[in-house]
Formats: structure tokens, sequence, C-alpha cells
């Protein structure tokens, strides 16, 4: 039960679920959730071949640097959805498509 | 014992998964906020049994306490508040499964299919060696997570002012 | 030694860069950094020639730090620095020139508003001269010959608000240019058969013949164009004499002692690979430019232009002296030259700023550098005419000084290159006429500037001085250079430099391209001790006896020959302008034609102008009408018969080809309206794809 591939299944798991939400979202917030998601299923993965295996630190720490990128990530995202809201009057990823231009 | 402690771990791993399902299908925005609270717990817990005291702690810390605090404020900012039911819609639903489904079913084979290595290490206070490492050996990425650190700090503070228009 | 070789280099690149950018703030201009960079370079220089040069006394001394600059496939470019005999004493002889000429200046450009540009300049050319000096590399001294050129350009151009000065400064960049782009052409030869540019390279590349022949001849003779332009020979000499529109003490750095004599330097450089024709062209270059330009100087009344076709001849000198294989009396000359020359032009220098001073008192406009506005300055200024006369002395080729030694020898060297071949007997000819000739028009200028009675009357008289300490102490330094005792240590002979440091040190190198056993160089070794054997190997026993004989021979007829021709130019100097018993005047109507060819330089520019830049005017309003009369009516021509076809094909386009381009467009538009689809804009959209893809590659990949 508690072995490798339990981890890594869940964290697939939750890495699948964040890309779904990525992608079906249409509120901005919902779609950093799912970032959020993706990001905790990178870090999980991280931690359990920390666990199995030879045994270093090092996956812990990249784990802990993925939640320094997710926090500044955070606040960058979420100033950027504070402007679509003023521009757009909605923070609806599809209103932004001028890409198209 | 053995058992007990197989059902607390489902529990947890059961806790994250469809909490994080709770996430991506709710239709209210502020549920699946809350729903995401319970992910973190999920997976805090999960590090807890992969021995990462540590980094569990910042899991609580940093998450719970900021990042989901970040995004419920995201929600009350950007939306139009009348009642608590913000709502969400969808788009490109059944389109989406597609590339889910390729790549679900890629990465499950990799993982059942895979022979791991599952020897375990014994289980040690990991705070001070990680202490350690991130002085010496990850010394320069630590410097530089700090520096991106306070660069997204100043460039939110510079996003997120209002200008007037003649300003902009 | 090779930081000694850099701090040199690169002293006065710094200087240049502080006085350029600061000097307007700094006290005096600045002068004191471009004066501490060279006299420091000086001090350095002296110390290489004493311990390395003279302390190991070695021939064949040579170093050379090099490095890797750039390597495109199998060619390789090295740069570097070469240390050897000739390149220590050049630094000698440019440091030393270049520091007194500073400190010269300190002088006689004083007040200037430019003062400290002027400084920048000079520390600028001393660097760019330093480094053609000791680069080991055709490509490097090239770059550094350009910014020789540069830097000439810019002295030239110094008083940029006279026209004559900016006209001589583009005339002496582009008169040049047509010498550089032979000197490109020949090194392009070079490198495309030997792969290399590196000095000693070449020559090896040449002894093993990997480049002989004709081609060989001709990169020979291209590369001496590029000397041609630089130190003025003709027919590229006409930009030399204008070059004194710049400061005196410019022209004597530049334009007499260092830049000119690069030309010199360079095909000493060459002289191993130079094949006996490519030798024949050099050496009748030189001699036809000894006489010529000697026979100009003759009718000249400025005295700058006096010096500068006096250099121009001494140039032809040095390069018929390298020519008849005669490498060290050339290179001997070279550095007694650039002694002498520059101690006269200083002089010249002097006079001038004393005549500046004297015509700005008497409110007159008069030209402060015409010879007819002098006279009787010995009295007024004794330092200048003592010196000046040494230096003259030494250029007319008086015994006991250094230029009696020098000259002597080419002349020997050029009679012994006769006497084995008598057919070219015109050169030494060429070289005892210009021997005369410079005895003549040098004491011709000394008598018409220091005796007799001052040309501007009595009033004037009293505003004449002696210029200040700084500009005489250079020229006590200079003349006391142009005595032979300096030169002919350790044996002290007046009469040959043979068994002296110099001969010694700087044998003539042996020439590569001779082994083919063609053509035996009879001037080979010609200075070297008589007891030592010549060192080429290709000479025989007897061969080499019988030379040594000869060179004996000619070396002390064509010492005989010069002290006659050189004293009876000096005696028709005194009697015509000293004791006024031949009238000057006379002759020059007697020789109308003669005399008129002179005085108008031969009408060297008037050729120019009626061939080269009129040619190519005459071109170009040529190409003009052909393009106004010919293209244009072909043009018009031909847009009249598209009109009529356009009129026929206007029907056709609207009926089928719009019928056909409406149809494609309408296929197009489909595909396009149907790709558009997928480019929604949207983040979410491209998330999408992006996934899909990357779960695809994960399946192939996996599965």
């Amino acid at each position: 039960m508690n072995n490798l591939t339990t981890y890594l299944a869940i964290s697939a798991a939750l890495f699948l679920l964040g890309v779904l939400a990525m992608m079906t979202r249409k509120s901005a917030v919902s779609v950093l959730m799912g970032v959020e998601l993706v990001l905790n299923a990178g870090g999980l993965n991280f931690v359990a071949f920390s666990r199995f295996g030879n045994g270093s630190l090092n996956g812990q720490a990249a784990a802990l640097f993925i939640m320094i990128i997710a926090a500044a990530e955070a606040a960058v995202a979420l100033a950027i959805f504070l402007n679509l809201y003023r521009l757009k009057a909605s923070a609806e990823v599809d209103k932004a498509d001028t890409l198209q231009w | 014992m053995e058992i007990l402690q197989n059902i607390v771990f489902v529990f947890f791993v059961l806790l994250t998964v469809i909490s994080a399902g709770v996430v991506v299908f709710h239709k209210r925005i502020i549920y699946s906020a809350f729903a995401l609270l319970f992910t973190f717990f999920g997976v805090a817990a999960l590090y807890v049994y992969l021995a990462a005291d540590f980094l569990a702690a910042s899991q609580v810390l940093i998450y719970v306490g900021g990042i989901l605090t970040l995004i419920i404020f995201g929600v009350f900012l950007t939306a139009k508040i009348t009642t608590l039911e913000i709502p969400d819609e969808t788009h490109q639903r059944y389109i989406a499964l597609i590339p889910v489904a390729l790549l679900g079913v890629g990465l499950f084979w990799m993982i059942f299919s895979a022979p791991w290595d599952s020897t375990l290490r014994s289980v040690e206070p990991t705070t001070k060696p990680l202490g350690k490492l991130l002085l010496t050996e990850y010394l320069v990425p630590f410097e530089v997570a700090s520096m991106l650190l306070l660069a997204a700090l100043i460039g939110a503070m510079r996003l997120a002012r209002f200008y007037k228009k003649e300003e902009v | 030694m090779l930081g000694l070789a850099l701090y040199i280099l690169l002293a006065p690149l710094v200087a240049f860069t502080i006085v350029i950018f600061f000097g307007r703030k700094l006290p005096r201009g600045g002068d004191f950094i471009s004066l501490f960079a060279i006299w420091s370079g000086l001090a350095a220089s002296l110390y290489l020639f004493f311990t390395q040069m003279l302390g190991h006394y070695d021939p064949a001394f040579a170093l050379s730090y090099r490095f890797d600059w750039v390597t495109w496939g199998t060619y390789k470019l090295n740069i570097g620095i070469a240390i050897d005999n000739m390149s220590m004493m050049m630094l000698v002889v440019v440091t030393l020139v270049s520091s007194l000429v500073h400190l010269f200046s300190v002088g006689y450009m004083k007040g200037d508003p430019k003062y400290h540009r002027f400084f920048s300049f000079l520390s600028f050319f001393s660097f760019s001269m330093i480094g053609l000096v000791l680069a080991d590399n055709l490509l490097i001294i090239y770059a550094f010959w350009e910014l020789v050129g540069l830097s000439s350009y810019l002295l030239i151009g110094f008083w940029h608000e006279k026209d004559s000065a900016s006209n001589a400064a583009k005339k002496a960049f582009v008169t040049n240019r047509v010498g550089d782009a032979g000197m490109l052409i020949g090194m392009l030869i070079c490198f495309t058969a030997l792969g290399t540019l590196n000095l000693v390279e070449l020559k090896d590349g040449v002894a093993q013949g990997h480049l002989a022949g004709g081609l060989l001849t001709a990169a020979g003779i291209l590369l001496f164009m590029g000397a041609v332009g630089k130190s003025a020979q003709f027919p590229l000499h006409v930009w030399l004499p204008d070059a004194m529109e710049g400061p005196t003490p410019v022209s004597a750095l530049i334009h007499a002692a260092t830049m000119v004599a690069a030309g010199v330097y360079l095909v000493a450089r060459l002289f191993p690979i130079l094949t006996p024709d490519a030798s024949l062209v050099i050496a009748y270059v030189g001699g036809f430019t000894a006489i010529f330009a000697a026979t100009i100087a003759v009718a000249q009344n400025d005295i700058k232009r006096v010096l500068a076709y006096s250099t121009v001849s001494q140039l032809g000198y040095m390069v018929m002296a390298l020519g008849t294989g005669a490498f060290t009396a050339g290179f001997f000359h070279l550095v007694t030259h650039a002694m002498f020359k520059a101690c006269l032009f200083l002089g010249s220098g002097s006079i001038i700023f004393a005549m500046h001073h004297v015509l700005h008192n008497i409110h007159s406009h008069d030209d402060a550098q015409d010879m007819r506005n002098m006279g009787g300055l010995k009295k007024y200024m004794p330092v200048t005419f003592w010196t000046f006369l040494i230096a003259t002395t030494a250029l007319a080729g008086v015994p006991f000084t250094s230029g009696f030694l020098s000259k002597d020898a080419i002349l020997g060297g050029t009679l012994a290159f006769a006497m084995e071949h008598p057919k070219h007997w015109l050169l030494p000819a060429f070289g005892f006429a210009a021997a005369g000739l410079t005895a003549f028009y040098m004491f011709r200028l000394v008598y018409l500037t220091f005796y007799g009675t001052f040309r501007k009357g009595s009033e004037a008289e009293s505003h004449l001085h002696e210029s200040p300490r700084v500009m005489t102490v250079p020229l006590i330094v200079l003349a006391s250079l142009s005595i032979f005792f300096f030169y002919a240590a350790p044996a002290f002979n007046p009469t040959t430099p043979a068994g002296g440091w110099f001969a010694t040190l700087f044998p003539t190198p042996e020439n590569v391209t001779l082994a083919s056993g063609r053509y035996v160089s009879p001037a080979s070794s010609r200075l070297g001790d008589e007891a030592v054997e010549p060192t080429a190997e290709h000479a025989s026993g007897t061969e080499a006896l019988h030379s040594a004989h000869l060179e004996h021979l000619a070396h002390n007829w064509a010492m005989l020959i010069s002290i006659l021709v050189a004293g009876l130019g000096i005696w028709i100097a005194t009697l015509a302008y000293y004791k006024w018993k031949i009238d000057p005047e006379k002759w020059r109507l007697r020789f109308g034609v003669a005399y008129r060819g002179m005085y108008n330089k031969w009408w060297c520019d008037e050729v120019y102008k009626a061939t080269a830049i009129n040619g190519t005017l005459g071109l170009s309003k040529g190409l003009a009408w052909f393009d106004g009369a010919i293209l244009d009516g072909i043009v018009n021509g031909s847009a009249t018969v598209t009109r009529l076809f356009s009129t026929v094909q206007g029907w056709f386009d609207n009926k089928v080809v719009d019928g056909l381009v409406n149809l494609t467009a309408m296929v197009v538009g489909f595909w396009a309206h149907f790709v558009r689809s997928f480019q929604t804009g949207q983040v979410q959209r491209y998330l999408l794809y992006t996934l899909a893809g990357v779960g695809i590659v994960i399946i192939l990949v996996v599965i």
C-alpha cells in the first residue's frame, strides 16, 4: 500500500485534474487553482522519489523550490487577474483572446 | 495497527484526490477554493507519510496560509459579489477529455509497468539536513529564488496598482 | 620582454584615450600624459636596445609571441609580436624621435586652441607606428599601416580650417590608398599560395618553393606598392610635399623620420622573399625617385618643401639600396636619416616659429616659410643654426657624419651592383647625381636662410630671437646623433660602417628566392667584415672572393666619387648663394624649360589632374551621357512596347486570369477559414492542443 507506485498514481491523478481545470474553467482564479494542483503533483512526485531510492534529500529541496515558485507565481498571477478584470470587466480567460490577431 | 495505518493512509489519499476533483468540477468557485484547502492538507499528510516533516509544515504554512488566502482574495476581487454563490462556467468540457485521456493512459501505463526501486530509507528529521543542503549545495538557487520572490513582489505591486488613464 | 614591448605599444594608446577625452579639462591640455607615455616608452626601448641588442650582440636574435586570432576551417590566423634586432632598432628610432618631437611641440604648439588634441594625435600616431614595428604578421602590419595613415591624415589636416590643409590631408589619404590597394592584393596572393601571413612562415613557404616565379614577383611588386605609397616613391610621391601643411613637428615626426620610413621598413622585412625581378623594379623606382625629387628640391623656395623633396629623394636612396641588395646600407640610412632629417625639420620649425613671430610683429602677411624672406638668421638663432648645419652636412654626405657613412654604403652597394651587371649602370649614376644635387640644394637652403642679411628690413630684424629651450634641446640631441661616432662603435672607422655594431647586427638576410641559383646578388653581405666569408650558401668560393674584392673596390670608388660630388655641390652652392659670384638668375633663364620643370615639380600634379582626376571625371561624364541617352532610350523604348503588350494583356487578365485568381482565392479562403477555427486566440484552447501533442508523444514513446 505505502509504496512508490501509489504515490505516483496519486500525483498523476492530481496532475490530470489540474490540467483539466486549466483547460475547462473559465474563471482565471479557477485556472490558477488548476495550476496549483499541477504544482502539488510535481512536489509530491519529487518527495516520493526522495523517500524511495537512494535516500538523498535533493527531491525535498526541489519540492521546496516548487513551493517558492508557486508563491511568487500566485502573487503575480493575481496581479495580472486584477488588470484583466479592470480591462475586460470580468476575469474570464476566454475573454482574453486578443492573441488571435 | 497495520490495518489502522492503512485505513488512515487510504483516507488521506481519498481526501486528496476527491477534494481535487471537487476543485475541478464544482460549479461554485468558493467551493472549489475550499476544496483546494483539503487537497493541500491531504498532500501535507502524504508528505508526513513520506517522512518529509519540514515540507509538510511548509506545505500547510505556504499553501494554506499564503496561496489559498491569495486565491480567495482573488475570487473576491475579480467577481461582482452579490451572494456567496459565485458561479463559474466551464467550456470545451468534452474535447478537453481527449488530451487528458491521452496523458492519463501514458502516465498510468508508465507508473504501473516500470520496475520502481521501492527500498525505504530510515526515517529521520529532515529540517536540519535540508537547511544544510540549502545553504551549501543549493546556495545559488536559494539566493536566486529569494531574488525571484523579491522581483515577484515588486512586479505584482506594480501590476496591481491603479493608474489613471493619462498615467499609463 | 613581452611585457616591456607591450608597455611601449600600449602606453601611447592609453595616453591618447585619456588626452582625447579629458585633455580639455586637464591642466596644460594633458600634454604631460602624452609626454610621460612616450618618454617612458623611450626608456623601455633603450633598455631593450642596450641589454638585449647590444648585450646579446646576436645578429640572429629573434623572439616572437603569438596566439590564434581567427580559425576558420583549416586556416588559422595568428597575430603576435616579433622582437628582433630590426624591430628593437626601429623602436628606439621611433620612440626617440617621437619623444623629442613631443618635447619640441610643447614649445611650438603653445597657445594653439587645439593643443590637447594635437598631443592626443601624436600619442595615437606613436601607438600605431610602434604597433607597425612590432607586428609579426602582414595582416597586423596592414592594420597598423592604415592606422598610421589615419593619424597622418588627422595631423596633416590638423589646421583643417585652412582649405589647403584639409585638401592636403585628403590627398595624402587617397594617394596612400592607391598603394595600399596593391599591398592588399599582394597579401591576398601570399595568403592564397601559402595560407599564412606571418613573416617567418612566409619566408619558409617561399624557401620551400610553394610560391615562386612570376607570381612571387607579382606579389613582391604589389606589396612594394604599399611602400611606394607610404614612402612617397615615384609616382605616388605627390602627397608628401603637400603634407607639409601640417604642423612642423608633425612633418618632422611623420613625414620625415618614422611613417615614411615604414615603407622602407616593410621592404626590408620582405627582403628575403623578393625575387630578382621584383628587386630590380624596386631598385629602379628608388633610384629614379632619388634623382627626380632631388631636381625638384633644387628649385623650391619654401623651406619645408625643400626638405620634403629631400625626404622623398632620401627614401628613394633607401629603396634603391634594398632593391640592389644592399640591405644593411638601406636600413642603416633609414636610421641615420631619421635622426638628421628630424633635426632639419625641427630646425625649420624653429625658424618658422621665429619668422611667424617677426611677421606677426610687423603686421606682414608674407609667407613665414619662404626662404626669400629670411637671411642672416645665424646671428640671432645660434643653436638652431649650428644644429641645422650639422644635420645638413650629414644629409649632404660630408665625412665624419652619420649621413656620410650610410649614404656612402648605399652608393658603394649600388656601384658594386652595377659593376656586376654593367647594363644597370644607370642606378649608380642616379645615386651620384642625386648626391651632388642634395649637397647643392641643402647648402643653398643654409645660405639663403642663415647667411647674408635679413631680407625683411632692420625693423623686423629686431624681433628675431632664439626659440625657447624646449625646442632647442631636441635639436641638440638630434644633431649630436648625426655624428658618425655613435654608429661606428666599436671600430670607429669614419669611412665605413663595416666593423661597427650596426653592420654586425644587421647582416643582409639570405634571400630565399635565390635558391634556384639563377641570379646571385652581388651585394650580399656587402657591409660585413671583409674577414667574414659571405654567408650565402649558393655562392661558390671563388665567386665569393670575387664578390668581396669587387665590393672593396666599389666601396673605395664610391667614397671617392661621393666626396667629390658632394664637394662640387657645396662649392657651386657657395659660389652662387654665399659669394654670389654666379648669378642664379642668369642660370635660371638659361635653363628655362628645365627650371620651370623643377619649379613646377615636373608637372606631376598637373599630369595627375589631367589623367587620373580628369580621366575619372570624364569617364563619369561619359557614363552619365551613356546612362541618359542610351540606357534611358532603351528603357523608354521598352516602355512603349510594354504598354502595347499591356493593353492586350489587360483584356486577357480581366477575363481569364482574374477568373483563375478568384478561384484560387476562394479555395484559399475556404481553407483559411477552416484553419482559422483552430486559432481561437484562447490560451486554454492552445493548452489543449499542446497537451494533446504531449500525450500523443508520451504514448508513442512508452507503448
